[in-house]
C-alpha cells in the first residue's frame, strides 16, 4: 500500500524525517525510532503523545480530522515536527 | 600534591586560598598550583554521581547497571567515606516504575550515610514526576526541591526539569524562585553554598536545551556569597565555568557520554569500545577544607 508506505516518519539523528508530511484524513502514521536515544513525541495542541520511545520503538498514531499537526520531542526540544492532514 | 596512578596519569590535587580548585584524573587539566597537602581530620568529603540512565542497553552501554554499579563501588571504597551523595538527575532513562525500583536498590549499596537526589528531564517527562517522587520525593517540597546544611555548607537543590517537555529547556519557575529567595535571605555572606541540579544553570548550549531559562534569577540571589559552587548533570562531560564567587561544574555519567556542543547533529550517546567505555564515565569527589573553607573539586573516572 503506497499510502501505508508514505504514512511513516523516521527518527534518525536527531530529525523527524521528512520533518513535514501530508497525509488524508484516517491515515495512520508511524514513527519509528532509529536512534540509540530515547525520543518522546507530543502534539503542541495535546491531541497525541507517544510515551518514551527507546531505539527501534515505534509509536502509530490515526488523524481523523484534517488540519496542520505540530509535534516535537519532548526530551529534545531541536527536534519539530508537522503533520498535514487533508 | 602530585600522584601517578596506575595507568600513567598525572593527577593533581591542589588548594588554592578560600577559592575552588579542580583536578582532573585523566590529565585534562594541563597546570595546576602545588597544594598544601592532603585530606586532614575536619575535611569534609562528598560525592557527586550522575546520570546513571538505569534502563539504557543500547551499544553505547548494554550494562549501565554494572557501571552505575562501578561508580557506587568507586565510592565505597574511597579512603575516606564521603559523608553524602548527590545525584544529579536521570537516575532512569525511560523513567519507568522497574528503573526506578532498580536504581533505588542499586543506590542503596552505598555506604555513605546520606543521599540526595534531584531529576533530570528523563526521570520525568512522561508523568510529571510522580515516579520520581514517589521514590526520592521524600523531605522534599514543591516539585522536590530543598536544602539542607551540613558541616557548615548549604545545600540547595533545585529541579528545573519539570517545564522541559514544554520550554525545550531547564526552568526553575516562580514557585521554586521564590522558595529559593526565602531560603538563602538569613544565611551570612560567608555561608558557603553549593547548589545541585540538573540541567547547567548557565547557557552550555541551548540548541540542545542545555540551558536554564530562569537560571540567571537564581544566580541573582547568589551572587553575595563569597563561595558559590553549582554542580549538574545532563550533558555527560565535564565542563567548568567560573563567574566572579560562582562556579559551575557538570559532571560525568556513569552510563554513556554525549558529544562536545555542537559537534554531533544532536546529543546522542557517544560510542565507544567497550574496553574504553569507562574511561568516559565518571563521578566527582568534593571536599571543604574544615580550616579555611577551601573546596577541591577532582572529577575521576571509572576506567
Amino acid at each position: 500500500m503506497a499510502l501505508a508506505a508514505a504514512a511513516a516518519v523516521k527518527i534518525e539523528n536527531f530529525q523527524f524525517t521528512p520533518g513535514s508530511l501530508d497525509v488524508k484524513a484516517g491515515d495512520t502514521v508511524t514513527w519509528t525510532n532509529a536512534d540509540e536515544e530515547l525520543h518522546a513525541l507530543q502534539a503542541d495542541d495535546g491531541s497525541f503523545r507517544s510515551g518514551g520511545l527507546n531505539g527501534d520503538a515505534t509509536f502509530a498514531h490515526t488523524f481523523d480530522k484534517p488540519g496542520t499537526y505540530a509535534y516535537r520531542c519532548t526530551l529534545h526540544p531541536q527536534m519539530t515536527g508537522k503533520i498535514v492532514v487533508h | 600534591m602530585f600522584e601517578t596512578d596506575r595507568r600513567g596519569f598525572m593527577r593533581c590535587l591542589a588548594w588554592a586560598g578560600t577559592g575552588v580548585v579542580w583536578t582532573v584524573s585523566g590529565g585534562v587539566l594541563s597546570s595546576c598550583a602545588l597544594g598544601k597537602g592532603l585530606l586532614s581530620a575536619g575535611d569534609f568529603h562528598f560525592v557527586q554521581i550522575s546520570d546513571t540512565h538505569i534502563g539504557f542497553d543500547k551499544e553505547a552501554n548494554p550494562d549501565t547497571l554494572g557501571t552505575a554499579r562501578a561508580a557506587i563501588a568507586r565510592v565505597n571504597a574511597l579512603p575516606v567515606q564521603p559523608e553524602l551523595v548527590l545525584h544529579t538527575g536521570d537516575l532512569t532513562h525511560s523513567q519507568k516504575a522497574a528503573e526506578f525500583d532498580t536504581v533505588a536498590g542499586v543506590l542503596q549499596e552505598l555506604h555513605a550515610p546520606a543521599l540526595f537526589t534531584v531529576p533530570g528531564e528523563h526521570d520525568v517527562f512522561d508523568d510529571d514526576g510522580k515516579l520520581y517522587l514517589s521514590h526520592f520525593g521524600r523531605g522534599t517540597l514543591g516539585d522536590g526541591w530543598r536544602s539542607f546544611d551540613s558541616h557548615g555548607v548549604h545545600f540547595v537543590g533545585l529541579i528545573n526539569v519539570m517545564a522541559f517537555k514544554n520550554g525545550g529547556a531547564g526552568a526553575l519557575g516562580e514557585a521554586q524562585l521564590a522558595w529559593l529567595e526565602k531560603d538563602l535571605a538569613p544565611l551570612s555572606d560567608s555561608t558557603p553554598v553549593v547548589v545541585y541540579t540538573h540541567i547547567p544553570l548557565w547557557a552550555v548550549y541551548p540548541e540542545w536545551g542545555w540551558v536554564t531559562r530562569d537560571g540567571e534569577r537564581a544566580l541573582g540571589f547568589l551572587r553575595r556569597f563569597g563561595s558559590v559552587t553549582v554542580l549538574n548533570g545532563h550533558i555527560h562531560q565535564v565542563l567548568q565555568k567560573v563567574e566572579g564567587n560562582v562556579t559551575f561544574h557538570t559532571a560525568y555519567s556513569t552510563a554513556y557520554p554525549q558529544p562536545a556542543p555542537g559537534t554531533a547533529p544532536g546529543p546522542g550517546p557517544l560510542k565507544f569500545p567497550a574496553s574504553e567505555l569507562r574511561t568516559h564515565l565518571g563521578l566527582r569527589e568534593l571536599t571543604f577544607r574544615a580550616n579555611d573553607g577551601a573546596l577541591a573539586i577532582v572529577d575521576s573516572k571509572l576506567g
